[in-house]
């Protein structure tokens, strides 16, 4: 009997730490956003996150919009053509990348750059006793090293979701004037036309969550992290897991409560 | 002055500290030793904070170290983490002078900077180096900047986790002088954790021997080799044959 509930109560168990984990994360979330409001500041380490999560990421993120966008235009042409629909290319581009895509894939290219670069910086300092030398110092390693990041992931991804959503409609763009023979004109009047500034807007507000919960995970599991390499691995690897799992769902979430009424 | 009473702590299965009674008087110097692996370092990080010990009472200056502000008590500490454990993001300096560059009577950043580099003359490193990322020095270089760190804000109580280890003997001798002076010209009181023999005559006023969880033996130094504990002895000697087994 108990070998046929094993894997029952395996799965219990794992629940069981799943739930503590969320809880504990939840913990943490509130604990900096408690420290975000309370002095001292750390400016010089918010204007360098802000640097490293910000700006150096918007290679990949436009990279990664421009292919989208192509990719987009010439499936929705595809699709489109079954009905002669074709027209539709650039305002379901550029819905499609405003509202969706441009987060999204936005989001998850910062997740697995920054909350794994932040998991392993932290971690690393976890286990080489730089958090205890820090306190020892009087300087709280929330304050130091998780509020500046977050707070500077929080306010940089939706700049890179909106840098995003322009080289993702450009992407479009080119593949339409080139490969689909649209007309250059009409479909920047027809993508100007038909997208509302809540398109937009609803994609920047995912953005400023998803950069909150990338930076959240990398130090709540930074912080976390086991001794040794193999702790720092798996930290690492768990905060990308976590990051990229988290922004699928909130993304869920987000679309229910911004376009369901 | 620092007390610690009946401070129990394990790990898991791994009862690491089983009751340790320790008295550290102030202003003066107590070397703790002990073999490798017997919870020197969680002791020390008992006394700060860093670890909970499961049960036991640690005062320093007669109050309850979980009862006092944890910031103003941290602020009269220096600590010599036995790894360094430098910021390594920040140069060597700025490693050195952290404490300096912040809180309420933080120093201009030139000033601190002198400070820094005179702390590192102190502990045999050249103003070159202030300049350098902890990845660029050698171990024992790091060590000392470590070392260095702990001292720069002149804290009343300071711990050093093996400052010796891994420095070649001219360097021991000038960081056992340095240690000494701390506690006899400024008064600091001292607690340190090393494994040389020399550097336990040369720094301290009162041993402490760890072993099995519980302080073995403690007193003056000058009792020392008189004392008959045979677990003292076997250390101090030592010998691979004795009450303190080889493989622990
Ligand atoms: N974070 C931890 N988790 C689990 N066990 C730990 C942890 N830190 C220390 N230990 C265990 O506690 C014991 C004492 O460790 P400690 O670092 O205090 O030894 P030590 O006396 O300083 O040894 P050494 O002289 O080699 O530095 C060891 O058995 C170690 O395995
Ligand atoms: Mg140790």
């Amino acid at each position: 009997m108990t070998t046929v509930l094993a894997p029952v109560a395996h799965l219990g168990r794992m629940t069981l730490a799943m739930l503590a984990s969320l809880g504990r994360v939840a913990l943490f979330a509130m604990l900096t956003i408690s420290h975000l409001f309370r002095p001292p500041f750390y400016l010089k380490e918010f204007a360098q996150a802000l640097m490293t999560i910000g700006y150096f990421s918007l290679p990949v993120v436009g990279m990664t919009a421009l292919f989208t966008g192509g990719a987009l235009a010439l499936q929705i042409y595809a699709g489109g053509a079954r009905f002669n629909a074709e027209s539709v290319v650039p305002s379901i581009v550029a819905i499609g990348m405003t509202r969706e895509l441009g987060p999204v894939l936005g989001g998850l290219m910062v997740a697995a750059r920054v909350a794994s670069s932040i998991a392993a910086e932290i971690g690393t300092m976890k286990v080489t006793e730089q958090i205890d030398a820090l306190v020892t110092l009087s300087t709280h390693p929330m304050k130091y090293l998780t509020v500046p990041r977050v707070l500077a992931a929080t306010l940089a991804v939706p700049v890179l979701v909106g840098v995003g959503d322009i080289i993702g409609i450009m992407g479009g763009y080119l593949v339409g004037i080139t490969r689909l023979d649209f007309n250059s004109a009409t479909f920047l009047r027809n993508t100007i036309e038909f997208l509302e500034a809540w398109d937009v807007g609803s994609g920047l507000v995912k953005g400023a969550v998803f950069g909150f919960v990338v930076a959240l995970m990398g130090c709540y599991y930074g912080m976390n992290s086991e001794r040794g390499a193999q702790g720092v691995g798996r930290a690492t690897k768990s905060a990308v897991v976590a990051a990229s799992v988290m922004i699928l769902a909130t993304n869920y979430i987000l679309t229910e409560l911004f376009f369901t009424s | 002055m620092i007390t610690m009473k009946d401070i129990h702590k394990a790990f898991g299965q791994n009862r690491v500290l089983r009751g340790v009674n320790l008295v550290v008087p102030k202003g003066k110097s107590m070397v703790i030793i002990g073999g490798s692996g017997t919870g020197k370092s969680i002791l020390l990080k008992c006394i700060l904070g860093l670890v909970n010990p499961d049960s036991g009472v640690i005062t320093v200056a007669g109050e309850d170290v979980t009862h006092t502000d944890r910031d103003v008590l941290l602020s009269r500490f220096g600590m010599l983490f036995q790894g360094g454990a430098l910021f390594d993001s920040l140069p060597v300096w700025h490693n050195v002078a952290f404490r300096l560059l912040r809180g309420k009577a933080a120093l201009p950043r030139a000033e601190a900077r002198a400070v820094a580099i005179e702390k590192l003359r102190r502990v045999g490193l050249k103003p070159d180096v202030a300049d350098l990322f902890p990845a660029e020095l050698s171990g024992g270089m790091q060590k000392r900047v470590g070392l260095a760190r702990a001292i720069a804000a002149e804290p009343e109580i300071i711990f050093f986790d093996e400052p010796t280890t891994g420095l070649d003997p001219i360097m021991s001798g000038v960081i056992n002088d340095l240690i000494r002076e701390i506690v006899v010209e400024m008064g600091a009181t001292a607690m340190t954790i090393t494994h040389d023999m020399t550097s336990v005559r040369a720094i301290a006023d009162e041993v402490a021997m760890l072993h099995d969880g519980i302080i073995q033996w403690t007193g003056p130094i000058g009792d020392m080799d008189a004392s008959p504990d045979p677990y003292l002895q076997q250390f101090i000697h030592g010998r691979a044959k004795g009450p303190i087994e080889a493989v622990r």
